[in-house]
């Protein structure tokens, strides 16, 4: 199961070893009803990101027509079909977070980063999306980079936490 | 039997029934807008919502079985007041220039707004971005005009298996189409236009070609010849209110005669001649498979141009099962540019040649580089069924006032063999009529020559036909068992290319139809097309078919004049350079083309 912790931290993996490990992935789930989220959650775990070119492999091997992989990639907005940064912010739009602020968090964030929602920074650093309802109601508002969650977040600690990360 | 109440009238319903259905058959048409009979019953539009007693919200009447003891209402004012709400909110969303639209007075959502009446515009709001597709010969999509129902997304997938239709991304940002934006010409569409059929709006239709068919008949140093195929004669009626399976041959042979071409030809002559072609390499094949170790069996029909492409995308190790004979259209476009062109003394550049075809792959199909010869298309344009009718309209012909008219020659006069390629099992039928006559000397031994187990609307059909005392040149084909099968439809198609691709086929020769009932439910006919009319459709060809007094391709004295004259012997040095043609491997992502 646990396929993105195999990755080797001293040695950076080659393109050719991320689709060798992906092949490998979809095989192990192919044949699975109802596998194909779960196949490209991992392929955008090794991946970094959903292009085209990786979706028509993903196609091919589950048997299924290349729009319907995309169909499904763009419906959720967890997956991306463009690179993305280092760091993936994502703010909390779901009710209780929209409620206490999200918006405001959001515009604070497309002024430090100079970018906006769904767009990465010129330095690859980070890349700003928006979410909807991380199940963190209780600590609105919530936003995540990469897997860590920021809790009952203010616009004026947005700086401080971005500086933690050059 | 389920007894229930709609609109306290109690009626009863077979169990597993809709309310829509039971409602349906019962003389209570339930407003409806995405649902399509045996197709499409998603409820993806909501239109055809019902109040049901007891249950807490309107239940779309198009998903819900009846149950016994229910209580239906399809007319109160929570119902009209969601309908009409669903109404204007997919308006609110869709361009209302209906003026310029193609299917202005044939479209169903203006149907719906004529029951639904509304007095104003009450949203008003932000719209789609859209875009307009038309990078494919053969269809034109404009997202402006869709309304989100999904019937061509079904069609495309659950019906023919291609599956270059889907929803993509969500929300007020869905787009209903292929993978990332790509256009129809750089992916795997096979062009076989089952979409424009189902496609209830302005969004998916055929690549205009009146205009330029039009400009050519303007055109006083051009001559205009036009050809129909089998299966237009059998559908061109419903355009102007005939009933479905009413056979117009004549009408439409006046018809464009009035409208100015110059010679009116029949694609059921090329028929005749695809059948002389095909039945010949079938037997070239089948000897080489028996006396020698080169084995291309089983031969596959090549006259659809969906079919064809479909194999290029899905099967291309495959295509050397393929018959090399190019479609009928296209064998007559090349015979007017080269025989008729001598006939007459005119340069083929200076002959403009039309095909009036129930099919919008046909569209693609005359732009392939293999079907021109000197930088000369075979074929100019194609024109749908559809397209047809909009331009005798146009010409202000009145249709059903007009006499009956004949095909000129010497290109225009068939047999009954080539009336049924117009449905599936008929290539196969008209071929083996032909064949086994000339291996045996006697006529195909079935009742009025129709290879029952081949004839009808299934997926696939197959029989087995024996040669028995066989004519001396081909003693060694006594006894042989000639395994056939028939398809229509690319799902049907799949799982015999499967069988070849495993190399466990077990036919000799196999028809494909790009389309699901052949080329009487091509892309191209009128709409709607659905399994009554199909039915209609077919008993009109083979009504055709019986009517004519030959019905042998091989019997067709134009045919054999032809072959005297300018085509010597089948699969000879012309016919070569004339009839046959070649394939390409693409891949499904065309990834051979690169």
């Amino acid at each position: 199961m646990n396929i993105q912790s195999k990755q080797c931290k001293c040695h950076k993996e080659t393109e050719q070893e991320k689709l060798e490990r992906i092949e490998q992935m979809i095989d192990e789930y192919k044949d699975k009803e109802g596998s194909l989220i779960q196949i490209l959650h991992l392929a955008q775990g090794i991946y970094g990101y959903l292009p085209l070119g990786l979706l028509q492999i993903i196609a091919k091997k589950v048997n299924k027509p290349l729009s319907e992989v995309y169909g499904v990639t763009t419906f959720y907005s967890f997956f991306s079909t463009k690179p993305r940064g280092e760091y993936t912010i994502r703010v909390c739009l779901g009710t209780a977070c929209y409620v206490r602020g999200g918006k405001k968090i959001i515009d604070r964030l497309t002024e430090i980063l100079g970018i906006q929602v769904g767009e990465t920074t010129a330095d690859g650093k980070f890349t700003l999306e928006v979410m909807r309802c991380i199940g963190a109601c209780g600590l609105a508002p919530a936003i995540t980079i990469n897997d860590k969650v920021f809790k009952q977040v203010n616009p004026d600690k947005l700086q401080t936490i971005i500086e933690q990360y050059y | 039997m389920v007894n229930l109440t709609i609109n306290n009238k109690k009626i009863t319903a077979d169990e597993g029934m809709t309310i829509f259905e039971a409602a349906k058959q019962n003389n209570i048409l339930i407003p409806h807008f995405c649902y399509l009979e045996g197709i499409h019953q998603i409820g993806s539009c909501r239109i055809c919502v019902v109040e049901v007693e007891g249950a807490k919200s309107l239940q779309a009447s198009c998903m819900v079985q009846v149950k016994e003891g229910m209580t239906v209402y399809t007319n109160t004012e929570k119902v009209k007041k969601a309908r009409k709400l669903l109404y204007e909110l997919m308006l609110s969303d869709h361009p209302r220039d209906c003026l310029s639209c193609s299917r202005n007075q044939n479209c169903e959502f203006q149907k719906l707004g004529e029951l639904i009446q509304i007095s104003e515009f009450r949203f008003e709001g932000e719209k789609s971005k859209t875009f307009v597709d038309d990078s494919s010969p053969s269809i034109v999509r404009d997202t402006s005009k869709c309304i989100l129902c999904r019937r061509c997304v079904t069609v495309c997938n659950q019906i023919q298996g291609i599956g270059i239709m889907n929803v993509q991304k969500r929300g007020f940002k869905t787009v209903i189409g292929p993978a990332a934006e790509l256009p129809l010409n750089s992916v795997n569409c096979i062009n076989c236009g089952q979409c424009t059929i189902v496609c209830p709006v302005g969004a998916l239709k055929e690549k205009d070609s009146i205009q330029n068919v039009w400009n050519a008949l303007f055109d006083k140093n051009k001559r205009v010849v036009i050809q129909t195929a089998p299966a237009i004669r059998a559908a061109l009626g419903e355009e102007f209110g005939y009933e479905a399976g009413t056979l117009v041959t004549g009408k439409m042979v006046t018809a464009l005669r009035e409208i100015g071409f110059d010679d009116v030809f029949d694609t059921n002559f090329a028929a005749d001649l695809t059948i002389i072609e095909e039945g010949n390499e079938l037997l070239k094949r089948v000897k080489a498979a028996i006396t020698s170790k080169e084995n291309t069996l089983p031969m596959i029909t090549s006259c659809s141009p969906g079919w064809i492409k479909y194999i290029e995308h899905v099967f291309p190790n495959q295509l050397d099962h393929l018959s090399t004979c190019k479609s009928p259209h296209m064998m007559l476009g090349a015979l007017v540019k080269s025989y008729y062109a001598e006939k007459l003394g005119l340069n083929p550049k200076d002959i403009y040649v039309v095909s009036v075809m129930p099919c919008t792959a046909k569209k693609f199909e005359i732009t392939r580089p293999e079907m021109k010869r000197n930088g000369i298309p075979d074929v100019d344009a194609v024109l749908t069924t559809r397209e047809l009718a909009r331009m005798i309209k146009d010409a202000g012909l009145e249709f059903d006032e007009l006499e009956d008219g004949e095909f000129d020659n010497p290109l225009g006069l068939s047999t009954g063999a080539a009336d049924i390629f117009a449905a599936t099992g008929g290539v196969m039928e008209a071929a083996l009529r032909t064949v086994y006559e000339l291996v045996t000397g006697r006529e195909l031994p079935f009742e009025s020559l129709h290879i029952e187990p081949i004839v009808g609307l299934n997926q696939i059909k197959t029989a087995d036909i024996t040669i028995e005392n066989p004519l001396p040149e081909y003693r060694f084909l006594d006894g042989f068992i000639l395994k056939i099968a028939v398809t229509s439809g690319a799902k049907g198609a799949e799982i015999l290319m499967e069988q070849i691709a495993g190399s466990e086929s077990p036919y000799h020769f196999i028809e494909v139809m790009g389309c699901p009932g052949g080329c009487i439910s091509g892309g191209g006919q009128p709409r709607p097309t659905d399994s009554s009319i199909r039915q209609k459709r077919l008993e009109a060809i083979y009504r055709e078919d019986e009517g004519k007094k030959l019905r042998k391709s091989h019997e067709n004295p134009f045919i054999k004049a032809l072959y005297e004259e300018y085509l010597k012997e089948p699969l000879g040095h012309k016919p070569h350079e004339l009839l046959h043609t070649s394939y390409t491997k693409r891949g499904v992502y065309n990834e051979f083309l690169k």
